[in-house]
């Protein structure tokens, strides 16, 4: 089929691909062989971030109240986790920061700023299902409860650590979702993994 | 009037405002000793007048929901919660801000008024991350509808949602919420509620005249082991479970699909 008759070419023109041939049987062969090309992109991206998203749960990164936060993302605000993590980590570094200064020095440290400031970190990383930064705060909870300085400094430090990795790792993961979007195809809403396309790159077939 | 105590805030409240004609929900969440708001008197808590009518007319479906949290992700989030559930938000920051939305005088929260008054009460649930009991059953008992239990999900939200409708549709004479499909309800024996909850909300009527309540409240969450261990089963899709295995059934969050 490779003929000068039937050979198609393709162009991409503001994220959409036309195709181009003499007759009908090299489109839709050509066709056939994009979509399939597409096809095995998309589902081997989409299975690397599955398989990327249930190590972040195993890690003990993410606990379920992630899956809920990823229910109330759709088409309509598909970037919906990626702007409340974003507002948690800013929390996080104005909180360790304001912490930080009620820590500094030894003979004066306002203990029941470290405790609000602990309590609103472990109320906002609950929410967002951000697992390891939760339990590093009940354990500087139990630090400030008894005004153990030290105890706080060594908390502060882990939960700096935790979110800044979790950080990294969302955003790790956010850039998959963008690929997959990228490429054609749809977010993997449940842990099983299978392929579907984004019902705007269907139509080609019709065309 | 507010008064500090141990991270919560007493505020007697009456309210007395002509907004909406659409049902009103008070979300309210325990909040930091400054400015807070977390339970209500029901003894002076007025229901809601609108614009002087007797029985004004109601958009049964429409929920517009007042939800009080100071914490930026917590609003975000219960926003988002609310909207999917078809309700109208308005998110607020602070009790102060709840009190000027709803148009109420400072100076005025303390005067008595006339009960017999043909208002509408307002329905207040709390929310806290804090599971303790004692303090879930004083905010019941001083006039809370429920609470629910941080962080919070879709299937609790859902649920107010659904007994919200439910009982203005019961004060509307025989109408009542069919499920899509209706599973016998299954929630798993508990210590019965002290004080006496409203019909709708009894899982144990097996008065099958009582309305039945939608699908997505009818799986019972499993009882499980404080906090910290609740994330075992995060990679199926079984139910949520909840954290304290003496927490009242009608606070219970039941799981999801």
């Amino acid at each position: 089929l490779m003929t000068a008759k039937s050979l198609a070419s393709k162009e991409t023109v503001n994220g959409r691909c036309w195709f181009y041939s003499d007759d009908d049987d090299g489109i839709s062969v050509y066709l056939n062989r994009e979509l399939h090309a597409m096809n095995t992109v998309v589902a081997q991206l989409q299975t690397q971030f599955q398989d990327y998203l249930v190590s972040l749960y195993q890690q003990g990164f993410l606990d379920n109240q992630f899956t809920e936060l990823r229910k109330l993302q759709d088409e309509g605000t598909p970037d919906f986790v990626a702007e409340v993590v974003s507002l948690f980590f800013d929390d996080c570094s104005k909180l360790i920061n304001s912490m930080s200064r009620s820590l500094e020095r030894p003979e004066n440290v306002d203990f029941k700023q470290v405790d609000s400031g602990v309590h609103q970190l472990k109320g906002s990383s609950s929410s967002v299902g951000a697992r390891r930064v939760k339990n590093v705060c009940i354990s500087f909870k139990e630090c400030c409860d008894v005004q153990n300085r030290e105890g706080c400094l060594r908390c502060l430090q882990q939960v700096d650590y935790e979110y800044k990795m979790l950080k990294t790792k969302l955003q790790d993961l956010f850039n998959l979702e963008k690929q997959i979007v990228q490429a054609g195809g749809a977010i993997p809403q449940h842990f099983p993994s299978y392929t579907i396309l984004r019902p705007d790159i269907r139509p080609c077939l019709d065309a | 009037r507010g008064r500090a105590n141990e991270n919560i805030c007493e505020l007697s409240l009456v309210l007395n405002f002509n907004i909406l004609s659409s049902q009103l929900l008070l979300l309210l969440s325990a909040m930091a000793s400054d400015g807070g708001v977390s339970c209500l008197r029901r003894s002076e808590m007025m229901s809601v007048g609108i614009g002087g009518m007797d029985s004004p007319p109601l958009d049964v479906d429409e929920v517009h929901v007042l939800a009080v949290d100071d914490s930026l992700v917590d609003r975000i989030v219960i926003e988002r919660l609310l909207r999917i559930t078809s309700c109208k938000v308005t998110a607020v920051d602070s009790g102060w801000r709840a009190l000027e939305f709803l148009g109420i005088d400072n100076e005025n929260a303390s005067a008595e008024l006339d009960e017999s008054s043909s208002f509408r009460q307002v329905p207040v649930v709390i929310m806290s991350s804090e599971n303790v009991i004692t303090r879930i059953d004083r905010c019941l008992e001083e006039g809370a509808e429920d609470f629910l239990l941080k962080p919070v999900k879709l299937a609790d939200v859902k649920r107010l949602r659904n007994y919200l409708t439910r009982d203005v549709k019961l004060s509307n004479g025989n109408k009542r919420k069919l499920p899509e499909d209706s599973p016998p309800l299954t929630l798993s024996p508990d210590s019965p509620d002290s004080s006496p909850p409203p019909s709708t909300l009894s899982p144990d009527s097996s008065d099958s005249s009582s309305p039945p309540l939608s699908p997505v409240e009818i799986i019972s969450s499993q009882l499980s082991s404080p906090i910290d261990d609740e994330d075992d089963d995060v990679l199926t899709s079984s139910p949520e479970s909840s954290p304290s295995p003496v927490r009242r059934q009608k606070m219970r969050s039941p799981g999801l699909d």
